[in-house]
């Protein structure tokens, strides 16, 4: 009874919408869906729930939840987090010809966390973290342990109100293998207040989502300042999920799409929940163009923004506004091309990196990363962090860095050497990319022979190296105006941009399989068996051979009277004969 | 062990060795050859089935049905191909992308050490084009490659077109889990070595090519198709790749089951299998297919685009469409099913081919024969040097000491004997060995860097040069001084020539028997000619005789018969004069190999076998 009474009261003072800074803590939620047409002709469709509550979790005392779910709420304050951030993602997000994106995530589960300062014992809390959600979000995430932990020191900062960057209280760990599917998707679906029942969440059909080339989730926790003055804390969870349909598998080689075509649902009502709900369609190359596409039904309004050093343009579809649903029940947008696209040189990113084992046999390797500026006329840094297993034996005086055939040297290195079966090898390095340059980054390694038991049960399918991640800060080619970061669409506030000129991004490339020497495991016991007989028994026997020196003894004669004779002897005290 | 510690059974068991050394040593051959002759016959082969769970068990119903879209395609192709005079590179780049793959292109270029007089090439340019099918929800870990050499003339269309048409309906499909390459490659293996060493990032030969932009993970599994008919007969697999490396048996197991399954006439070494089994005329076939099979293994050469593959562990079958005088023939739909099937059934592996077997030999393609049981018939060969040297050993040790002291003949004897007379013993070796492996050096050097000066002076081309001066050293030294030991020690004696026998035996021995691990067939080859010979070869006795069989079984006139047998078995027979150019060819080809794909045959005659067998040449003719 209560607690519809406190629902009635939130849910009044949500509609009143007007804020005050007495009263209990409040909480909102916003919805919103990009769409937007990759270059190479495929759609993203980008979902964003923030959930936002004013409240400090870290105090004792908050024991109730209204939009923002309990078991995270929880978690923070019972394991003093101050940020965390889980991806889970099936597929590879690729760079050069799908552009930049709003929010990458590397293949597999990534979770990074900044524990609060008053933390005594990091590791502990982190292990425990981690076993928790795994329980949470259905993923294998318990395997997060100290071989695949690494603590980086400069490629990720907090991301929201932070104090404190002593990365002593960061841990960050990625599980390459990791597969993603519905039993992911449903844990992460009941995070949200309206469930897939209402909103856009409705979209969210698992058969259909996992039908495409890319499908990643996400969960960002992060303090945010509560108001301009910042004087308080409020609390941010955002939900996110990037799917990447293939319009030409879907369209038969046409590029058109509908949400009706994609999802199989359409979109009938707004949560009734959120303060904000609405669907941008990217559609900046109309503008372009000159008219090559075209979006039903007409949006209400558009807007227009920079988005990593591009302008673009968006259809904006608010649920929230009555006038939307005036004239069909549902909203269902399409687009269509006008014109099929036929250019075979797609505009390829500013930053863009590759990363492959070259060599073959069983014994060293080579792992290589080419990192591609291509803008014009500015170079930029970037901070590399590599992450590489222990069995990997990574031989760091190869390390060479090369940018148009000269050496490049980084300007920070920071190593830490793996430890066999304890910790891996962790490597970052600011490099400057000059414009217009592809910077080759080679180390070598040494395949390691694992113990028998160490082995997964599929040896022979290779072991996972888990993706590098570049970090920059890359300089828009179009001038920027700062603006209102809550008001622009997505991602824009999650990464704040110190000025207008330069934009961040956050890259992985594709995870590595790398094979071991692996034994025939067909026939491990026979082979242990025979092998350590037959060594036993050669070396004994060869080893006799080898140092004894032969003599040929004469057979004794006259027995049994010598025997007597010596029999006496010994009696007398005398040798015998 | 106890057997030699003991000296009385020691006694006896060199007494054995030294008085049945010559029937143990015809017996020990006689047994390695039939056990060889036998390995086409029932009770050694044995039926071959998958080991692959990941491919066994699953069945996928093919439903492929663009064989005439392949067609319009293969006809475009060869349109363009005529109009460009080469690779359409622009087309097949424009064609790719419209299917919806993301498309590359890597130029490279090759300067071959010599001009290759066969397809007529010196300076090579070419350029690569390729197309990756992006699997959905893979990070690109893990990769499939279907490649078809665009080759000269009008050739393979019909390859490309079909690939195409794979590409497109692949394409729409939802279940890869592993991206899929086609890869179109200029200049047969050139192109093929060119895009394995880029895709990969190294430079084992000097083949210099542009980087390249897009990769999809450790590649798995390859298939290489040759096609240049509209309808087949029948299907072709070559499986001996480079240096005689071997695909998994599973990868030939999944093609015969395809074919099976669509009721395709399929064949290897162009030969058909026979349905009855146990009759003597099908024990000739099955033994005809085997020993061709060992000839191409043991030449050493990639008899496909497949064959460079394997030096990066990736499991590669070449297959070639035949299309003959036969009655029923199929279509390109028949065609394009099996290959949809052995590509589906590779998108199902879980983990790399390793299951089946990687050393086999093939008398028919249901039937195998595995490494444990062709191995014995090697192992008699070696048996033998091993008894010759054995016997040498004993005599050597036996002849230093008295009579009396015969008992215990083996370790102090041979410690006296070494401490009085063999310092000037072993000395005398030091030349004929360094003589012999300079020689050898020189074979494998000089042909190639003395070609332009051998151009200058004598009217032949580049290749005739390499060739004809690899043939004139090779012939040279025979000739050279073979009594270099008497430099030392004044004149050679009985034990220095036992000596210098027991030690090229030996080296001879290692040499095989490290061969045979890599190369089963190339070093079977040669222990069957060279290891009677080099057992009985002495300079006492009919030396005459000894020379002439002596030069019988030298590596080049082993060559010569190969050739020979391998144009007899093809049933192609040739005359002499035919066949003396084969070899010239061959010889050349060898080479080739050697520096553009890095076949180790040629260094290894030219730097090891060479020099042995001239070790041999010096025993004969030791005074």
């Amino acid at each position: 009874m209560a607690g519809a009474v406190a629902a009635v009261l939130g849910l009044s003072l949500l509609l009143g919408s007007t804020g005050g800074s007495t009263g209990p803590p409040r909480d909102s939620l916003r919805e919103e869906l990009l769409l937007s047409p990759l270059p190479s002709g495929d759609l993203a469709a980008t979902f964003q729930f923030r959930a936002r509550w004013d409240s400090e979790l870290h105090r004792e005392g908050v024991s109730h939840y209204r939009l923002f779910p309990k078991a995270l709420g929880q978690l923070i304050s019972k394991f003093l987090v101050r940020e965390l951030h889980l991806s889970l993602t099936q597929g590879f997000w690729r760079t050069r010809t799908w552009g930049q994106p709003y929010l990458q995530a590397p293949a597999g589960a990534e979770l990074w966390v900044w524990f609060q300062d008053s933390v005594t014992d990091v590791d502990r809390a982190w292990k425990e973290l981690s076993n928790i959600l795994s329980g949470i979000f259905c993923a294998s995430l318990n395997f997060i342990d100290s071989t695949n932990t690494v603590t980086p020191t400069a490629s990720f900062k907090p991301l929201g109100l932070a104090n404190v960057t002593d990365h002593h209280l960061l841990r960050y760990a990625v599980l390459p293998r990791e597969v993603v599917c519905t039993e992911n998707l449903t844990p992460w679906k009941k995070l949200l207040p309206c469930g897939s029942k209402a909103g856009l969440a409705v979209l969210l059909k698992a058969e259909r989502l996992f039908h495409t080339s890319y499908h990643s989730q996400a969960v960002h926790i992060r303090p945010i300042c509560r108001d301009a003055s910042c004087l308080s804390v409020s609390w941010e969870l955002r939900q996110t999920l990037t799917v990447v349909f293939d319009t030409f598998s879907i369209g038969q080689g046409k590029r058109d799409w509908s949400l009706f075509k994609m999802f199989s649902r359409t979109v009938t009502e707004a949560c009734p929940l959120v303060s904000e709900s609405k669907i941008y369609v990217d559609i900046s190359s109309k503008t372009q163009e000159n008219e090559l596409l075209e979006v039903t039904p007409l949006p209400l309004s558009v807007h227009e923004a920079s988005v990593q050093g591009d302008r673009r343009t968006y259809a904006v579809y608010d649920l929230l506004s009555p006038s939307l649903f005036n004239v069909s029940r549902s909203l269902n947008v399409q687009l269509k091309w006008k014109r099929p696209q036929d250019s075979l040189d797609l505009s390829t990113p500013v930053l863009h990196a590759q990363r492959y084992v070259s060599g073959y046999g069983l014994q060293t390797g080579e792992i290589s990363t080419l990192i591609y500026n291509t803008h014009p006329y500015r170079a930029f840094p970037v901070i590399l962090l590599e992450t590489v297993p222990w069995y990997l034996r990574l031989y760091v005086h190869t390390l060479v860095i090369t940018t148009k055939g000269k050496e490049n040297k980084p300007s920070y290195i920071h190593y830490q050497p793996a430890q066999d079966r304890r910790r891996p090898h962790l490597l970052e390095m600011l490099i400057q990319l000059p414009a217009n340059s592809v910077t080759k980054i080679t180390i070598q390694f040494e395949r390691a022979l694992l113990k028998w038991t160490e082995y997964t049960p599929d040896p022979n399918h290779g072991f996972y190296v888990s993706p590098s991640v570049l970090s920059a800060l890359v300089p828009s080619v179009i001038a920027m105006k700062a603006e209102d970061a809550e008001q622009s669409p997505l991602f824009t506030s999650l990464f704040p941009s110190s000025d207008g000129s330069s934009y961040f991004v956050r890259l992985y490339t594709e995870p590595l399989l790398v094979n071991l020497p692996t034994p025939d495991f067909s026939m491990p016991y026979n082979v242990i068996c025979l092998t350590c007989t037959v060594v036993a028994v050669c070396y004994g026997s060869f080893y006799n051979l080898l140092t004894r020196t032969f003599h040929v003894e004469e057979p004794s004669r006259g027995g049994l009277a010598k025997r007597l004779a010596n029999i006496i002897r010994k009696v007398r005290g005398v040798p015998p004969l | 062990m106890g057997l030699l510690s003991d000296p009385y059974r020691r006694r006896a068991l060199s007494r054995l060795i030294l008085r049945l050394n010559t029937p143990l040593c015809i017996l020990s051959y006689l047994a390695g050859l039939g056990w060889f002759l036998g390995l086409a016959s029932p009770p050694f082969t044995l039926r071959s089935y998958m080991s692959e769970n990941a491919m066994g068990s699953t069945m996928v119903e093919e439903q492929f049905v663009f064989g005439e879209r392949a067609l319009s395609y293969a006809r475009e192709f060869a349109g363009h191909k005529k109009k460009v005079g080469g690779i359409p590179v622009a087309w097949l780049e424009k064609t790719m992308w419209k299917l919806g793959l993301e498309v590359y292109k890597q130029p490279f270029s090759r300067t071959l050490p010599f001009p290759d007089e066969k397809h007529e090439r010196y300076m090579v340019k070419g350029t690569n084009v390729y197309g990756i099918l992006r699997a959905p929800r893979a990070a690109s870990t893990e990769s499939l490659v279907l490649s078809v050499p665009c080759s000269t003339g009008q050739h393979n269309s019909q390859a490309v077109g079909l690939m195409l048409a794979l590409a497109s309906y692949f394409r729409g499909q939802i279940y890869w889990a592993k991206d899929i390459i086609f890869l179109v490659n200029e200049h047969d293996l050139i192109g093929m070595e060119a895009w394995l060493e880029a895709y990969h990032d190294v430079n084992v030969t000097e083949v210099l090519s542009s980087g390249m932009l897009g990769r999809a993970g450790a590649i798995q599994a390859a298939v290489s198709l040759e096609l240049s008919s509209d309808v087949v007969t029948s299907f072709d697999v070559a499986v001996e790749g480079l240096n005689g490396q071997l695909p998994n048996l599973d990868l030939v197991n999944l093609f015969y089951a395809f074919c099976q399954k669509n009721g395709l006439l399929c064949t290897i070494q162009g030969k058909l299998q026979r349905t009855d089994w146990d009759t003597l005329p099908s024990y000739v076939h099955s033994l005809q297919t085997l020993l061709l099979m060992v000839l191409k293994q043991g030449s050493g050469r990639p008899q496909g685009d497949h064959g460079l593959f394997l030096r990066y562990h990736i499991e590669a079958i070449t297959v070639r469409g035949i299309n003959s005088f036969r009655q029923y023939k199929y279509d390109m739909g028949t065609v394009g099913k099996t290959l949809e099937g052995m590509f589906r059934k590779l998108n199902n592996l879980l983990e790399r081919l390793h299951q089946s077997y990687f050393f086999y030999l093939l008398p028919s393609l249901a039937r195998f024969v595995s490494i444990g049981v062709y191995m014995p018939a090697f192992g008699f060969l070696i048996l033998i040097l091993v008894l010759k040297a054995l016997d040498l050993w004993m005599k050597l040790s036996k002849c230093d000491v008295g009579p009396e002291e015969q008992l215990c003949d083996g370790d102090r004897g041979a410690a006296h004997a070494a401490a009085e007379e063999s310092r000037p013993g072993l000395l005398t070796l030091v030349p004929p060995l360094l003589i012999c492996h300079a020689t050898g050096l020189t074979l494998y050097f000089l042909p190639v860097l003395g070609q332009h000066v051998a151009t200058q002076h004598f009217p032949v081309s580049e290749s005739e040069a390499v060739v004809l001066t690899v043939i004139a050293i090779y012939v040279a030294g025979l000739a050279l001084p073979h009594n270099t030991h008497r430099v030392l020690t004044g004149c050679g004696s009985e034990r220095g020539w036992m000596t210098l026998k027991l030690l090229s035996l030996l080296y001879l021995a290692m040499l095989l028997g490290c061969i045979a691990l890599i190369n089963f067939s190339l070093g079977f080859l040669l222990a069957v000619t060279m290891v009677p010979v080099a057992a009985i070869v002495q300079p006492k006795g009919p030396k005459y005789l000894y020379a002439v069989l002596l030069v019988l079984v030298t590596p080049a006139v082993t060559l010569l018969l190969s050739i020979v047998l391998y144009q007899e078995l093809i049933e192609y027979p040739i005359s002499a004069l035919e066949c003396w150019q084969l070899f010239l060819q061959a010889v050349s080809e060898g080479l080739l190999d050697h520096y553009l794909y890095g076949s180790i045959v040629f260094p290894f005659i030219a730097l090891f076998v060479y020099p042995c067998w001239l070790l041999l040449w010096n025993v004969l003719f030791w005074k």
